[in-house]
């Protein structure tokens, strides 16, 4: 059971940190996107949700080409001296941080979106700087947007499987993350293993949506509602 | 089992099949073939198809992966594997028609690299790999997996190498792994390098005492049992020509062993 708890933990370390990442950078593109009247506001959104319709074999055979040796990143990445990122748990970071954009864009951007303009200008009249708005008007009122962002964005990169497939390798404690054990089981015919880790999955995707749901409900905002 | 010709024709629809595709012409077989095998089947079916008018629908994946569909009851006719022990579990299992199962080819490992000059000295090679990775496929699936562990156990590097190793999913995807560079080498099959269209890189052929044989082995499945063409096209692997374009795409392929007379079309599957 050791090499199955690895890759529960594995899949808990990338979506913490994918998760984490995203919020950072999500947060002021959301913004972005929720307010300004840009041109280039449609044509971003549009690339931001693209993660959504591609076929997860599209990103994972650009990300191999791109990252790979003599792809651009790849060539960057070395000459950094970091090698190159697939079969990296590092590479995996990348690969969920563009899978799971639109998982944290789409959730922060709706609710920046339905703060209104008269809330922030009322902070303005009373003296608070744009960053203050932001950051004590804005971000508290789209708190429910930032939870559902954090839980899907972490429960979308736990399902995570096709990219991974593609360009993690399969190593052990590196890129062997639970969707790629639970395939590895089936496909070796242990059923046993297999059941323990998708009977899990099916538990954690349930216990995840019923807490989003009622926390929402209770704080009266919940945007995303499928 | 196989439906009556009554209650086939109580079906209107599959009365008009029957009449439009008569069995004894231009059937079609489905095969799932070992992915170290594609680049052969592909050649061979096209001798196949103008041989025999048949045709033949391929489907490429990992022994074990396609072990496990069968399983499962995936369509099959044919399966190529690319060990014996898979076929020979099927035939317990009571998937296949007895006495179908033959070698087809044999098959070798090789250390290969996109890059020239880095893989010729193969055993120093592996033994001073610090750095990058090491493609294999992965053991538990595919047959040259489990060859590359064997002969990397028998080098006494498996340990040593495993923070280096990647394992693609079959021989194919290990393959591209080292082609795209992503790799720095792999261990992959022979006839796969050899059918390699890009730059040649650099290649060792790891000693054949290193692991044990990879003796591929066919056999018919069930639901071909009734199929001329998955007859005829197990007929055809056994036949010469075929033969040829197997060892052309880097195997071994010797006739059988024992000494059966050439098989005839119609009578040639004792159990």
């Amino acid at each position: 059971m050791t090499a199955e708890w690895q890759a529960v933990w594995l899949t808990l370390k990338l979506a913490t940190t994918t998760t984490v990442v995203l919020l950072v950078l999500a947060t002021p593109l959301a913004w972005w996107l929720a307010r300004s009247r840009h041109w280039l506001r449609q044509p971003i959104s549009a690339i931001v949700a693209m993660p959504l319709v591609l076929p997860p074999t599209v990103l994972g055979f650009y990300l191999l080409i791109l990252m790979g040796p003599s792809g651009p990143v790849g060539q960057f990445t070395q000459s950094l001296g970091l090698g190159t990122l697939p079969f990296t748990f590092e590479g995996l970071v990348v690969a969920s941080v563009i899978y799971s954009l639109p998982f944290t864009v789409q959730p922060l951007q709706n609710a920046f979106a339905g703060i209104g303009e008269r809330m922030l200008e009322v902070a303005g009249t009373l003296g608070a700087s744009p960053w203050d708005r932001f950051f004590t008007v804005a971000i508290p009122l789209a708190r429910p947007g930032f939870l559902t962002a954090t839980v899907l964005t972490f429960a979308h990169t736990i399902g995570e499987f096709g990219v991974v497939l593609m360009i993690g390798g399969n190593i052990p404690g590196e890129t062997k993350v639970l969707s790629v054990a639970i395939y590895d089981h089936v496909e070796t015919l242990q059923y046993a293993q297999a059941h323990w880790l998708a009977g899990g999955m099916i538990a954690f995707a349930f216990l995840v949506l019923l807490c989003l749901y009622l926390i929402n409900g209770r704080l009266g905002g919940g945007e995303w509602r499928p | 089992m196989a439906p009556s010709a009554r209650t086939l024709f109580a079906h209107p629809l599959a009365a008009l099949l029957l009449l439009l595709t008569p069995a004894t012409q231009a059937a079609e077989v489905l095969v799932a073939v070992a992915a170290n095998f594609t680049d052969a089947t592909r050649a061979l079916a096209t001798a196949f198809e103008q041989q025999s008018g048949h045709r033949v629908r391929a489907s490429f994946a990992s022994t074990g992966t396609l072990y496990a569909q069968i399983a499962h009851g995936a369509p099959y006719e044919v399966f190529l594997a690319a060990d014996q022990r898979r076929p020979q579990l099927a035939e317990q299992q009571g998937w296949t028609v007895g006495g179908s199962r033959f070698t087809y080819a044999r098959g070798k490992l090789v250390l290969w690299s996109a890059e020239p000059g880095r893989a010729d000295r193969g055993e120093r090679y592996l033994a001073t790999l610090t750095d990058g990775h090491l493609a294999i496929a992965n053991p538990l699936t595919a047959p040259y997996g489990l060859a590359a562990q064997q002969a990397l156990t028998r080098l006494q590097l498996w340990s040593a190498l495993q923070e280096r190793l990647v394992r693609g999913d079959s021989i194919a995807q290990t393959f591209q792994f080292v082609a795209t560079g992503n790799a720095e080498a792999g261990l992959v099959a022979q006839s796969q390098v050899q059918n390699w269209s890009g730059p040649s890189g650099s290649l060792w052929p790891i000693p054949t005492e290193l692991y044990q044989p990879i003796v591929q082995q066919a056999v018919l499945l069930r639901r071909g049992q009734d199929n001329p063409a998955a007859r005829a096209w197990l007929a055809f692997l056994r036949s010469e020509p075929a033969r040829a374009i197997i060892r052309r795409h880097g195997y071994d392929a010797e006739p059988e062993p024992e000494p059966e007379p050439e098989p005839e079309p119609e009578h040639g599957w004792r159990p």
